[in-house]
């Protein structure tokens, strides 16, 4: 059974009020949306929420959100602990997710997350003591032909080798945010070696 | 109408009914668990799968609208397979804790598998278990036995308009439970226990107190507002066990109020199960004998315009009949059974009912609140109320306290000065009301119970008759009143009556202020219990009633009476509708029916009352007054002028309840209720933000 | 092997820019406004007849589709909804449209929206492709600054805006109601159908829901011709699509191809071969983890498209390849899709929130052999009980890969089996 992360929002003990620059970004978000409709606007708005928070989602941001969108707390919360990009416990200051489906396990994602696991010292589902890593493994990150792969924050780190992992991870324990994509020097999800492919890209096509 | 075929049968339905409806409608009863007529669609739980001719997959009926020359079948190897497999998959998260729960007897779930399920289980793994969550003091959660049909989801969010609560996660995690484990916040929470197909959200307070099976199932009428809810009381011997909601379209649909659901264990505390006495300033035992003695010998001391009687807000229509009479043959014009002072008119049966009816709500389209408070004063006229919001094309707004009803409104004002400036059209909302097919002004006793309430009622009319509230075909001057014998009082006439000369009798607050001064000697209580007592002066106060509430704490004499439960009465709810409620059990030790207390009464002070049976005195009360011939009916009441104008003072109008939960001698001794009340403060006190 | 000039994603790895002019340069938003000129009918005409069925899996046609939105507008506006909620295990074409040719899929979403007239346009990406996300707004930006897009978008006369709107982690926003859903602020759970989204869609509103790809070789079917697209693949089947082949093969990659290319073909000429070479192939899942697998035997001659596949009694799906060698615990392989399909149940109906859990379960027990032979029945009867009983085909795409797994390698989970048995009780010998 995978480890399922809490769905309860824990306090931060603190209100928790959005930045000027937080709120500049959510109501340009909210723009998007027709009149009325400002509801649309909740992913966005929880997701900014979190960056500010330090990577997850406490009460009194959730509250926070509903506040700015007219919307019951329960629906917030509803769909802060329906999609899985929510935190709503804190966690580590580097997410390491492991897509462990398939494709990824066909080429050797148990084994990276084994090394995850060996190098951080903590089973997946955990945080180090130090705060710095949350080890998690994930469904499909959409990166198959450039399996196995490995989130952190923002960016995808690709074609991973148990080989890679000391030093992605302590790049990152670091506090340095390692180059991301291929970690064989790939070209995106051309195959390894060069496109077979689009060599001679004509500059306009047909007609 | 399109033509369905069901299982051969042809039949013509209603073009926008569903393949479920079309079943109905042929007699085929479909399985379901998520779909309730009166919740949104969720077609969630796919047992209700049907077959319909050219769709290669079975269709769950409750979502599907029907087609011309549609061809159903419900009764063939493709629907049996598909709702066998639904209900195994039903079942195998599912705890086999029937002997356990207290669904068990009447659990969807438990009568549909014995339909559709196995003999076995092929389930070997482990069962999901759930942690159960607080929804309060009302509702109990076993949320293991959960199916996620998401029925109390959708009541909250949809009828109840409080959305407290709602499911978590997802997939097979996916919980439902209340926001941070709160209470639910709505005064018509209890429903969900009757809309949860299984025991996962079940009674708190009837939590493991009895089965189904054991229980004497009374229909009655409930007393704990004006709205007359038809409910059924379920007893086991002499106890009261639960209170669940009957159906009535025109008056609560199927749904109850908290109070009127969980108020039933204050029936078990501080009754009054025998006479009293009061000797050297004390309250002592004493047999009826004892009793009657002193009380006629009292009564018959005194001069009729020195005695006085007071019906309160839970007294049947057969027991103030009945005092009334004794009254007048007593010589007393003293007579009210407005305990709170209302301005209300017992000359014009229009101007004290709620004259549209609940259901005529649904009719209006423009409704103007003039000091009422729906959602505390009646629960029920406010969901029907949220109902007529969900539909669309509606504009509420208030005179009064700031609302929160659960549904948008404009606040108007505070008092009659927003009044007189609408009927003057001094205010954008005047336009409104008189534009409106169906105008409805809703008064409550907010406004009425006050020095100048007969001048806002007669604000309030001009507003209705200048507005077009009534006219032909529609009359949506309504007053909502908040106890459940008041409109029968008025209806009997129990209002101090006049002299030739226009000299009249003693209202309420002419009684109390006649009990300091002197005047009156004599109080006869009928369950008042809301009166201020401390005007009572030196009056002899006979207290008739069942709780030993505050008016039984003043008495001088005691006679035990029958609460609700415990007695064949007639009530007449705010919308004028004359309704019976039935004795589910019988009246406390020595207590007995209170119109029986009255006729030997009478009879030890030689006035004896010419009924023998309660036959007798409908007969005789309905031959007096005629509206109490037709039961479960409302009759048209004629218009007429009524109210005194007059200047109206500048105070705001208040609602008359601030605590929902107590607010009678019953939910005032009902611990459950004082546990909501404390669960509401603390919320209030939380958010600042609830009424 | 599709030639390069036919190729619609000429930048799909990236080798060049992804911004306006490096996108100009390379033939997009040529003309667009001309093709706008043509009007709506004529569009919707010309889509119908180059044949494209839609990208995202169950191959709908797409000018059909369009064909759906009202003519005329009852009050209401219309939408267009793109649907980059890319999330079928296999699958990663989207992602490599929306962060190398942007402008593709943008210039697309003018076109559509301009043919079913909508006043706006929603692209749903899936919340972890931050810089794909990132790519696309830059480009919309680019878009805006230059008249493509918004107030008489393109010198057109017409008006559109258009948006991007993160998920945030749920496979089930793929659907097209869930992914409604999600964009109106809520959880992401499938509606009931009917109304249709053409019907009754964002926000109560004619809404039309097309996949990236479908949209953006809009573009280019609409330059070149629907004869030139028509032409391509064969008939019922037609055009290029991007194949993106993981798994035990020596290069995985993505390639755009002609459809019906032969399976084997497209594996040994894009992605340098099955591991060990074709003779150590096991099995293939020929259109992302929804779709039955299927053993060598079909591999060896089954061409990859939608009628194809369907007669192998698998499914083109999205076209992600994801091959098997020998090596594979096949039933591991699937066990671990059972697995996807528990975690991305949104839970609403009962077949699939509870049945998905227990293929998964039975399914772990398979991968140890810690069952009985009659277990193998009941699971595919379970299967049978979840498929075609639920609100959306996540059920249907839960149970297909546990059936053809059962259906082609039988003998491989009873061989299992067995080895347990002997296990036990040779422990219980020793």
């Amino acid at each position: 059974m995978s480890v399922y992360p809490e769905h309860r929002p824990a306090g931060q003990g603190e209100p928790f009020v959005f930045t000027a620059e937080m709120k500049a970004k959510a109501d340009a978000h909210i723009a998007k949306y027709p009149a009325g409709r400002q509801q649309s606007a909740v992913m966005p708005l929880l997701d900014l929420a979190q960056r500010q928070n330090g990577g997850w989602l406490s009460k009194e941001a959730l509250a926070h959100v509903a506040d700015i969108l007219g919307m019951p707390v329960m629906r917030v919360y509803e769909v802060a602990s329906f999609y899985t990009m929510y935190n709503l416990q804190p966690v580590g200051k580097n997410l390491v997710q492991v897509c462990t489906t398939t494709p990824c396990w066909l080429r050797g994602s148990g084994d990276v997350v084994a090394a995850c696991e060996k190098h951080l010292g903590i089973a997946v589902g955990e945080t180090t003591a130090d705060g710095k890593f949350t080890l998690r493994e994930v469904e499909c990150l959409g990166a198959c032909v450039n399996a196995p792969v490995v989130q952190v924050a923002d960016d995808y780190y690709e074609d991973v080798a148990v080989s890679h992992v000391p030093g992605l991870l302590d790049a990152l324990g670091r506090g340095e945010t390692p180059k991301a994509g291929s970690l064989i020097g790939r070209q995106t999800s051309a195959p390894e070696g060069g496109a077979l492919t689009l060599k001679d890209i004509p500059a306009k096509q047909g007609a | 109408m399109p033509k369905v075929t069901v299982d051969g049968t042809e039949l013509e339905i209603a073009a926008g009914s569903t393949v479920l409806q079309a079943c109905e409608v042929a007699g085929v009863e479909i399985p379901r668990f998520c779909y309730h007529e009166r919740l949104s669609i969720a077609g969630n739980c796919r047992m209700c799968l049907v077959e319909v001719e050219k769709s290669p997959k079975p269709v769950a009926s409750c979502a599907m609208p029907i087609n011309e020359g549609m061809v159903i079948k419900t009764d063939t190897p493709m629907v049996h397979k598909a709702r066998k497999g639904v209900m195994e998959m039903l079942l195998i998260n599912h705890p086999l804790d029937c002997p356990i729960c207290d669904q068990g007897g009447e659990c969807d779930l438990q009568d549909q598998a014995l339909g559709y399920g196995f003999d076995k289980s092929r389930y070997s793994e482990n069962k999901r278990a759930v942690k159960d969550k607080n929804f309060g003091p009302l509702i109990e959660t076993h949320m293991t036995r959960c199916i996620h049909c998401t029925r109390c989801v959708r009541f909250s969010t949809e009828v109840a308009g409080v959305p407290d609560i709602g499911a978590i996660g997802r997939g097979e995690h996916m919980e439902i439970t209340t926001y941070l484990d709160a209470a639910v916040g709505s005064e018509m929470s209890g429903n969900v226990i009757d809309l949860c197909p299984v025991g996962a959200l079940v009674s708190k307070p009837y939590a493991f107190t009895a089965r189904p099976w054991e229980l004497k199932k009374t229909e009655s009428i409930d007393v704990m507002d004006a709205v007359g809810s038809n409910i059924r009381i379920d007893a086991r011997g002499p106890e009261v066990m639960r209170v669940l909601p009957r159906l009535n379209e025109d008056v609560n649909e199927e749904w109850i109020s908290d109070k009127t659901r969980f108020a039933y264990d204050g029936l078990k505390r501080q009754r009054l199960d025998r006479p009293y006495l009061r000797e050297n300033g004390k309250l002592r035992e004493a047999t009826w004998d004892e009793v009657f003695l002193a009380v006629s010998a009292k009564l018959k001391a005194t001069a009729g315009d020195k005695i006085a009687a007071i019906a309160g807000d839970l007294a049947d229509a057969e027991s103030m009949y009945a005092l009334k009479e004794l009254f007048v043959s007593l010589g007393s014009k003293n007579l009210d059974c407005r305990q709170d002072g209302a301005k209300l008119d017992a000359t014009s049966r229009a101007s004290y009912i709620f004259n549209s009816g609940i259901a005529g709500i649904e009719q209006a389209d423009v409704v103007l609140l003039i000091g009422t408070n729906p959602r505390l004063e009646a629960p029920i006229v406010n969901a029907r109320l949220r109902k007529r919001y969900l539909m669309g094309g509606f504009k509420i707004a208030s005179i009064g306290p700031a609302l929160d009803l659960s549904f948008p409104l404009e606040s108007l004002g505070a008092g009659p000065q927003t009044l007189s400036d609408l009927a003057a059209g001094k205010h954008g909302f005047a336009e409104a009301l008189k534009a409106a097919k169906n105008p409805m002004i809703i008064v409550g006793q907010g406004a009425l119970a006050r020095a100048d309430g007969s001048a806002v009622l007669a604000a309030a009319r001009k507003l209705a008759e200048a507005s077009g509230v009534v006219k032909d075909g529609w009359n949506g001057f309504n007053v909502l009143h908040t106890a459940a014998s008041r409109v029968g009082g008025l209806d009997l006439g129990f209002v101090p009556s006049l002299n030739k000369d226009g000299q009249g009798g003693r209202d309420v607050a002419g009684i109390l202020e006649g009990a300091q001064s002197g005047a009156v000697e004599v109080v006869y209580l009928l369950g008042a219990d809301e009166i201020d007592n401390t005007k009572l002066g030196k009056a002899f106060v006979i207290y008739q009633g069942h709780h030993g509430d505050a008016g039984a704490h003043r008495a001088d004499v005691i006679l035990p009476g029958a609460a609700y439960t415990e007695k064949d009465g007639t009530y007449v709810n705010t919308e004028g509708r004359v309704q019976r409620a039935k004795r589910a059990a019988f009246p406390l030790g020595e207590a007995r029916e209170d119109w029986k207390i009255v006729r030997a009464l009478s009879q030890v002070i030689g006035k004896t009352l010419p009924f023998d049976s309660i036959q007798q005195l409908r007969a005789k009360m309905a031959a007096a007054h005629p509206t109490f011939a037709t039961l479960d009916a409302l009759l048209p009441a004629t218009w007429g002028s009524f109210g005194q104008e007059g200047s109206m003072d500048g105070a705001a109008f208040r609602t008359p309840i601030s605590n929902f939960y107590m607010t009678d001698p019953i939910s005032r001794a009902s611990v459950t209720m004082a546990k909501c009340a404390e669960v509401q403060s603390s919320r209030s006190k939380d958010t600042g933000t609830h009424g | 092997m599709l030639s390069d000039k036919d190729r619609i994603f000429t930048n799909l790895y990236g080798q060049q820019d992804f911004r306006l002019a490096a996108a100009r340069a390379r033939g997009d938003w040529d003309g667009t406004k001309e093709i706008l000129a043509r009007g709506r009918d004529a569009i919707i005409e010309e889509m119908k007849k180059s044949g494209l069925r839609g990208r995202g899996g169950a191959g709908f046609p797409t000018g059909l589709k369009w064909s759906f939105m009202p003519k005329q507008s009852d009050g209401r506006p219309s939408y267009l909804v793109v649907n980059a909620d890319e999330g079928e295990p296999g699958t990663c074409k989207d992602r490599d449209m929306m962060r190398h040719d942007p402008h593709k899929l943008i210039e697309g979403c003018l076109i559509a929206g301009f043919a079913i007239n909508a006043v706006a346009g929603y692209i749903y990406i899936r919340g972890e492709f931050y810089r794909e996300a990132e790519n696309l707004q830059i480009a919309i930006d680019e878009a805006y600054a230059a008249g493509l897009l918004g107030k008489n978008a393109c010198g057109s006369g017409y008006d559109y805006d258009l948006f991007v709107h993160r998920g945030a982690g749920a496979y089930i926003c793929g659907e097209e109601t869930a992914l409604i859903e999600s964009l109106e602020g809520k959880k992401g759970q499938p509606r009931l159908k009917p109304p249709f989204p053409a019907g009754a869609g964002l926000y109560g509103c004619p809404t039309t829901v097309n996949n990236v790809e479908s949209i953006a070789v809009a573009p280019t079917i609409l330059r070149r011709g629907a004869s030139w697209f028509a032409g391509l693949g064969r008939p019922n089947n037609v055009g290029t699509k991007v194949f993106c082949i993981s798994g035990h093969v020596n290069k995985p990659c993505n390639v755009e191809e002609e459809m019906g290319i032969p399976l084997k073909e497209l594996i040994e000429k894009h992605a340098g071969g099955v591991r060990g070479g074709w003779d150590n192939l096991l099995a293939v899942v020929p259109g992302g983890s929804s779709v039955p697998i299927l053993p060598k035997s079909i591999c060896d001659t089954v061409l990859m498209d939608f009628d194809s596949l369907k007669e192998v009694k698998s499914g083109l799906g999205t076209a992600a390849v994801i091959v098997m060698d020998k090596s594979t615990d096949v039933v591991k392989a699937i066990a671990r899709f059972s697995k996807f399909y528990m975690h991305e149940s949104c839970g609403q109906c009962t077949p699939c929130r509870e049945g998905t859990g227990w293929l998964w379960r039975v399914m772990e027990r398979m991968v140890k052999g810690n069952a009985t032979s009659g277990e193998i029945d009941m699971l595919e009867e379970v299967s049978r009980e979840i498929e075609g009983h639920t609100i959306c085909a996540l059920g249907d795409a839960a149970a297909w890969p546990v059936q053809g797994l059962i259906r082609h390698f039988r003998p491989v989970m009873e061989a299992r089996i067995a080895a347990y048995r002997s296990g036990l009780q040779r422990s219980a010998a020793e």
